[in-house]
């Protein structure tokens, strides 16, 4: 089975993040793969070998995302893709899911889209379930694990806001996948030896024969948090029982409880 | 016209959240002098539609057809999809629920709209709706601009205050689903629910445990595999659950003690967990490690009990305890019983 991921590099999630004097994001740290994405990489991986298929790793966006497709094939995807187009504002994800729908299309007989569920620098959790709607696909999101993968159909079990659902859907589908739902592999050094030399093709629209929409969304700054304005009171006390009264005392007072 | 609110609906009744999307919806629809039409589907939508008068709707639309009453992406999205084309609403808004955050992209994916997750807060320039969100794991925060006819906003919960009941009727309009192709139809073969959980993401009060949760005094019985789960798992449901309890609260974790296999997956609190916006938090064992402060850096008072006074969640919180939490905790839930006559 043909099986395709998305994938993107962020900061790492230590880093500091802020925005500087010129308005610009700045981070202290370097780029990882989206950490959601581990998942849908893994289950890709592990996905296309048990069916005898190959998997396709693609970024959406500039030359910085080509760490995490690297980082993707080192792991075992068969063949990575980016997607760019210069002066086009793929931060907006109906631009995004457009092109990534058009990229799906473009490598061809895929069933399965697996993804993470969702990226943590950008935060929108939005980019696949659209990408599903201009595949025309049907969406399970939340997968904890797929129960039955065939040429034609797939049931998995997945998180809702009110419970564990099982379900089962015709292929093709775009599923996005939970922690939880493997041990994502580290990648060799033969892979990573590989992967550092593989030349990655980058389609543009016109590749994709596709005509962007007019941006949706415009991004007009970025800000730093406002400060939290507060000071940290430790609660002193001859003893516990002591603590626990005063504390309480005070969460009445904020009127949290 | 108008602005639409999404109303979400389990077995029968309106998502307690959802009063937020209409309370939004009304704020903006006064900015943009216009009204707001509620948008209900599912089991009981006239009655939640009734309901929905009552929190300040002027229209509603329902449909309570049979292939609603479960929520499924794809019959909810057609239906949307096609009421945004027939009614140019200038915004949808809905509470970003797994299920809101989902509906409201692929309706905006369909009529090529623009979309905004998590937003924090919504103003308009110009006539166009400006909304601010978190990025960056909640780092830093942006503002962004529609530039559509109409723009879909899931709100984070409890950014916004719930709209308030009062007497007020809405004009209520039945619709027909609209059908979706065999391909997109799923078949949902079991479901269980959670029983009496509380939603850490709607949460007023949460507690989280973290890797700390392991120092129990407490002896595992003869046969336990694992002595740090079994006593990290014991602390949970002996001592978290009760004070949980106690407060009405939903029960978190830090990576480290989901990844320890102390408790599942879906309670892990932070960058790669939930996003948790309570008005009281409470870490217990928790370092504060700024993964996990990107999940909980937003609750109105944190409070940390941590038995090393260096630990950095002191830094956050506004209240500090400097004890063992076996010690700690179980003296606190009597001293809330007590003084909340529970
Ligand atoms: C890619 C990535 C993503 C991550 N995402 C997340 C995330 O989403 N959420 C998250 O939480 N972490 C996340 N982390 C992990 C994070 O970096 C920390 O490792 C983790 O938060 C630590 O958990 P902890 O505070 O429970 O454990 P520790 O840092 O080990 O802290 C345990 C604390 O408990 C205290 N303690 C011990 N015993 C007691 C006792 N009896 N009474 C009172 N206090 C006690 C100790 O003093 C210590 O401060 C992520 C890491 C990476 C690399
Ligand atoms: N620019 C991008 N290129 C490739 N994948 C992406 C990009 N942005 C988001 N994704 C993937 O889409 C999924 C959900 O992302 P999001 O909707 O941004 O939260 C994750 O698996 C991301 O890795």
């Amino acid at each position: 089975m043909r099986i395709v991921s998305f994938t993107r590099s962020t900061p790492d999630t230590a880093a500091n993040v802020e925005v500087d004097g010129s308005g610009k994001v700045v981070w202290d740290g370097a780029n990882i793969v989206n950490p959601w994405d581990e998942y849908a990489l893994e289950e890709a991986i592990a996905r296309a070998k048990e069916t005898g298929g190959q998997a396709t790793v693609i970024a959406v966006g500039e030359e910085a995302h080509e760490e995490a497709l690297k980082h993707s094939l080192a792991m075992g995807m068969n063949e990575a893709v980016r997607v760019y187009e210069d002066g086009v504002n793929s931060s907006d994800s109906l631009t995004w899911a457009t092109l990534a729908a058009a990229a799906v299309e473009k490598v061809g007989e895929v069933k399965l889209v697996i993804c993470g569920k969702e990226s943590i620098d950008v935060q929108t959790d939005q980019h696949i379930y659209q990408t599903a709607r201009k595949l025309g696909w049907i969406m399970l999101s939340n997968v904890s694990k797929i129960l039955d993968l065939s040429d034609s159909s797939i049931k998995v079990e997945r998180t809702t806001d009110t419970g564990v659902q099982q379900v089962t859907a015709q292929l093709p589908a775009v599923i996005t996948v939970l922690k939880g739902i493997n041990e994502p592999r580290y990648p060799s050094f033969i892979g990573i030896r590989k992967a550092s030399k593989a030349a990655i093709p980058v389609w543009r629209s016109s590749d994709l024969g596709v005509t962007l929409p007019q941006s949706a969304t415009e991004v007009m700054a970025f800000e730093n948090l406002p400060a939290r304005d507060m000071t940290t009171e430790i609660i002193e006390g001859g003893s516990i029982e002591e603590k626990a009264t005063k504390l309480v005392d005070r969460l009445l007072e904020e009127k949290v409880l | 016209m108008s602005v639409f609110a999404w109303i979400e609906t389990t077995h029968g009744s309106a998502t307690p959240s959802s009063w937020e999307a209409l309370g939004a919806a009304k704020t903006l629809a006064g900015q943009l002098g216009t009204d707001v039409t509620a948008v209900v589907f599912g089991t009981n939508a006239h009655a939640i539609a009734t309901e929905a008068g009552e929190y300040g709707a002027t229209n509603a639309i329902v449909c309570e057809d049979a292939s609603l009453a479960i929520f499924q992406l794809e019959p909810y999205a057609a239906l949307l999809s096609k009421l945004v084309g027939d009614n140019n609403p200038q915004a949808v808004i809905a509470v970003a629920s797994i299920n809101g955050r989902e509906l409201m992209a692929a309706s905006a994916a369909d009529t090529n709209s623009a979309m905004i997750n998590e937003v924090l807060e919504i103003e308009v320039d110009g006539g166009a709706v400006v909304a601010t969100k978190p990025a960056y794991a909640g780092k830093v925060r942006s503002k962004i601009k529609a530039t559509t006819a109409t723009v879909f906003l899931a709100l984070r919960g409890r950014a916004f205050p719930a709209a308030e009941k009062g007497t007020g009727s809405a004009n209520i309009t039945a619709v027909d689903a609209v059908p979706v192709a065999d391909n997109l139809t799923v078949t949902i073969e079991a479901v269980e629910a959670e029983a009496n959980v509380i939603n850490l993401t709607d949460a007023a009060v949460v507690i989280s445990g973290g890797r700390g949760m392991a120092n129990n005094p407490a002896s595992p019985p003869g046969g336990v595999d694992d002595a740090t789960i079994w006593k990290a798992q014991d602390g949970f449901a002996n001592v978290i659950q009760p004070l949980a309890d106690v407060l009405g609260a939903a029960v978190g974790a830090s990576r480290a003690a989901v990844d320890a296999g102390f408790i599942g997956y879906e309670a892990q609190v932070g960058q790669t967990g939930k996003v948790v916006n309570p008005d009281l938090y409470i870490a217990a064992g928790i370092s504060g490690a700024i993964q996990h402060q990107a999940g909980m850096r937003g609750s109105k008072v944190i409070v940390a009990v941590n038995k090393d006074a260096d630990a950095p969640i002191f830094k956050l919180a506004k209240y500090g305890v400097v004890e063992d939490l076996y010690d700690f905790l179980p003296t606190l839930t009597a001293e809330l019983k007590k003084r909340l006559g529970k």
